[in-house]
């Protein structure tokens, strides 16, 4: 398991103490989401300075029962019986998690190698198992417009329920919970860490809480009686009853779209696109505030025609008040051959949304870049600004322009 | 064909050319052994041998493969003439010969999925390390691997670890490799007990019936040997099946594949159910991994018709990967009936 804090966050939360640093256990995965580089973690570690009687994170965790080894890991209390299934005859189930609806014989896993069947009783092998948490600015969800310059306790399972050929979070999102070393944390250690870390929300990211949705809604629970928020970083691709049950208890939700054409998610994803437009509209219709995240990916889903379908269906189905992020693709993964996404195809990808009238389309994973701010969309100034994960300046008070008082949707205050 | 994909280091780049490279000596069948068969020119053999007496004049009805109820004397013998009846050699260890030489380290790649009811005999696979051991390797250069120790335990074997005993412990202990292997449609890391502790595969795998795949013989055992076998069950696993018997890892290795069909299952696979398991009391060797398959999966269908079952097919599950491992684009091996040679062995 790994844990730390970005750069970005220590700077904000110096009286934090020293940085973290990461968790690893010995011969294990060395790759964790957002991990500092070395010089970031130097960087950290000296702004912060000595510790000041805070109890590091990993050492909290540390706490609970050895994790040397994953042979040696109690599995026992990491596995409930699952939601969202149904029993079939011959001791087989159907899962009516995910719209993947996998059908699994006794002894034999869905799709996401996290839910078992277990004599004709499903399960989730991965509640309060917890294999990555850090402490993020909620920018690097990223959610714009849902309380900046909060951090986020940001945690993740194993387990995914589609198999992205650029996954940036593979090591974790692609292996089977026993592969990787995980900290038991039940709900209520999740929501006692974030108050603990001045956190505003827990975050539920890095790898797919569609899988994890029974530990997800438990540490919600946990979360909201301790006055704390949670947000989820999904890629929205979960049945209609689910959704409701699980992402009913977000604050904010962010949806990656991963392309605008079936074909790309089924060969690049192995999903399918209805399902999580089918979310995102799901989504509007209970009101949670929703932002978009797509992942440029030059050859694959970076044509115009795609860009102008992409943002011509969001403005007829969710309205112009969305936030789309149009992020800059790195090679990783199974996608390696590929370059790294030209800033000028991202900047087209703006022009073209913007163009069909969206509001708030952002370029992410390029910092310092100017579309990264929130501008106010009647006068065009500067509401939030932003380089990366950090905030700049943030003028928006009571929800408006403070220029010209054109109210800006998001959850700007606590 | 893709090989692995070369995530940087200089040495990762030389082991990546060697893995390549030896297999495409395997498939061009330039090495001294006997490597698999591809089935283009040339007839694939089936060797099937049987023993109605394996568990003693007593066996009947339907029941566990429990070692217990196998007679080690008799298995061995229903090895050695199932062998034989592959290599047509009298002698076992001349056949074991062709397989492996001194020096090299052996893997024996079991199924424990259906605990001790349905996974590779434990009496079996002791006589495979018997005639190992007589073809002059040494005990502790076998190592008996599935993906989980406890599994193996549960299906009866007894772990072991270090030492100058024969191996034998799962990938749990050791991992997997931290580079993907590709082919096709998958990217897998690999057990490190087979890229590390394998110089040679032999595949031992139960023949089953999978609600999923149609069928579960010696193909689809190596799923056993990668991280990330979840991903690749839709659509009848398939072509993800033969893509992973296609990363050079695996198939560099393999040599041999010793189907344990002494019990056996028809339907509700690939976990135990009594109701769904028989005793065909035979062992089933090949070197061709699509012949096996194809032998296999029409035995059960010759039990599912006796017992009134639909076909695979009719039931929209046929295990049409094993066509996949079969076409232009594989290559594994033949699934053409015509090309395959099925030899009996067995006892009255």
């Amino acid at each position: 398991m790994q844990i730390d804090m970005c750069s970005e966050a220590l700077a904000k939360a110096g009286e934090f103490g020293a940085c973290l640093g990461n968790l690893e256990e010995e011969g294990k995965s060395s790759k964790a989401p957002f991990t500092l580089d070395r010089r970031s973690f130097l960087k950290g570690a000296a702004s912060a300075g000595a510790a000041t009687g805070l109890i590091p994170l990993r050492q909290q965790l540390r706490a609970e029962p050895s994790l040397r080894s994953v042979a040696d890991q109690d599995d026992s209390r990491f596995i409930v019986e699952a939601h969202f299934y149904e029993k079939l005859p011959n001791k087989k189930i159907k899962c009516k998690l995910c719209p993947r609806e996998c059908t699994v014989g006794d002894r034999e896993r869905g799709y996401c190698g996290v839910r078992e069947n277990r004599g004709g009783t499903y399960y989730t092998l991965v509640h309060s198992r917890v294999c990555a948490a850090h402490v993020d600015p909620v920018e690097k969800k990223p959610l714009f417009h849902y309380l900046p310059g909060s951090l986020a306790f940001s945690l993740a399972t194993a387990g995914c329920n589609v198999n992205c050929k650029f996954c940036q979070n593979w090591d974790i999102s692609q292996s089977r919970p026993e592969q990787i070393d995980s900290v038991y944390t039940p709900p209520k250690k999740v929501a006692e860490l974030a108050a603990q870390w001045r956190c505003q929300s827990i975050a539920y990211t890095y790898s797919e809480p569609v899988v994890f949705s029974e530990f997800l809604m438990e540490a919600a629970d946990a979360g909201h009686e301790a006055g704390i928020r949670s947000v989820v970083v999904s890629n929205g691709y979960i049945q209609d009853e689910p959704l409701r049950a699980a992402y009913g208890k977000m604050d904010a939700v962010k949806i990656d779209l991963k392309a605008f054409n079936d074909s790309f998610y089924q060969k690049i994803v192995t999903g399918q696109l209805k399902p999580v437009l089918d979310t995102l509209v799901t989504l509007r219709k209970i009101g949670k505030w929703t932002e978009i995240v797509y992942l440029v990916i030059p050859t694959l889903n970076d044509s115009e025609p795609e860009f102008h379908g992409l943002a011509s269906w969001i403005k007829g189905n969710l309205g112009t008040d969305v936030p789309l992020h149009f992020t800059q693709f790195h090679p990783d993964y199974l996608l390696k051959n590929l370059p790294i996404t030209p800033i000028p195809t991202l900047e087209r990808a703006r022009e073209i949304a913007r163009a069909e009238g969206l509001h708030f389309v952002y370029i992410g994973n390029v910092p310092g870049h100017p579309a990264e701010n929130t501008y106010c969309p009647k006068c065009q100034r500067i509401l939030v600004e932003r380089r990366g994960f950090e905030i700049r300046q943030m003028v928006i008070r009571n929800g408006v322009c403070p220029t010209c008082k054109q109210a800006i949707p998001g959850v700007w205050h606590a | 064909m893709r090989f692995e994909r070369i995530t940087g280091s200089r040495r990762g780049f030389f082991k990546t050319c060697l893995a390549g490279a030896m297999a495409f000596v395997a498939g061009e069948g330039s090495s001294a052994f006997e490597t698999p068969r591809t089935g283009h020119g040339t007839r694939s053999r089936v060797s099937i041998a049987r023993d109605p007496l394996l568990r003693g004049s007593s066996a009947h009805g339907i029941g566990s493969k429990d070692s217990g109820s196998v007679d080690s004397k008799r298995i061995l013998n229903l090895l050695d003439r199932a062998v034989r009846g592959l290599f047509e050699d009298d002698d076992p260890v001349r056949s074991w010969s062709r397989i492996v030489r001194p020096g090299q380290a052996i893997g024996v790649k079991v199924n424990t999925l259906g605990g001790r009811g349905l996974s590779s005999n434990v009496l079996l696979v002791d006589a495979i390390c018997e005639r190992l051991q007589r073809a002059g390797i040494r005990a502790r250069d076998i190592v008996i691997w599935d993906r989980d120790t406890q599994e193996l335990e549960r299906a009866g074997f007894r772990i072991r670890q270090g030492g100058n005993e024969v191996q034998c412990f799962g990938t749990d202990r050791v991992g997997f490799e931290a580079q993907f292997s590709e082919f096709g449609s998958v990217g897998s890391q690999l057990s490190k007990i087979l890229t590390r502790r394998c110089d040679v595969l032999i595949n031992v795998p139960v023949l089953k019936d999978h609600d999923g795949a149609g069928v579960s013989i010696g193909l689809k055992n190596m799923y056993g040997a990668i991280h990330n076998p979840n991903k690749y069950h839709p659509d009848g696993c398939n072509p993800y099946v033969a893509d992973v018997n296609m990363l050079p890892e695996i198939r560099s290795r393999l040599r041999l594949h010793i189907c344990d069909a002494t019990a056996a299952c028809f339907d509700g696979g690939p976990a135990f159910k009594p109701e769904f398991t028989w005793q065909p009391n035979a062992v089933i060797v090949a070197q061709d991994p699509v012949a096996l398959d194809q032998t296999g999966w029409q035995m059960i269908e010759g039990k599912r018709s006796e017992r009134g079952l639909k076909t695979l097919a009719a039931e929209g599950r046929a295990p049409r990967y094993i066509e996949t491992a079969a076409d232009a684009e594989h290559r594994l091996g033949t699934n053409d009936m015509r090309q395959i040679v099925v030899v009996e062995k067995s006892l009255a």
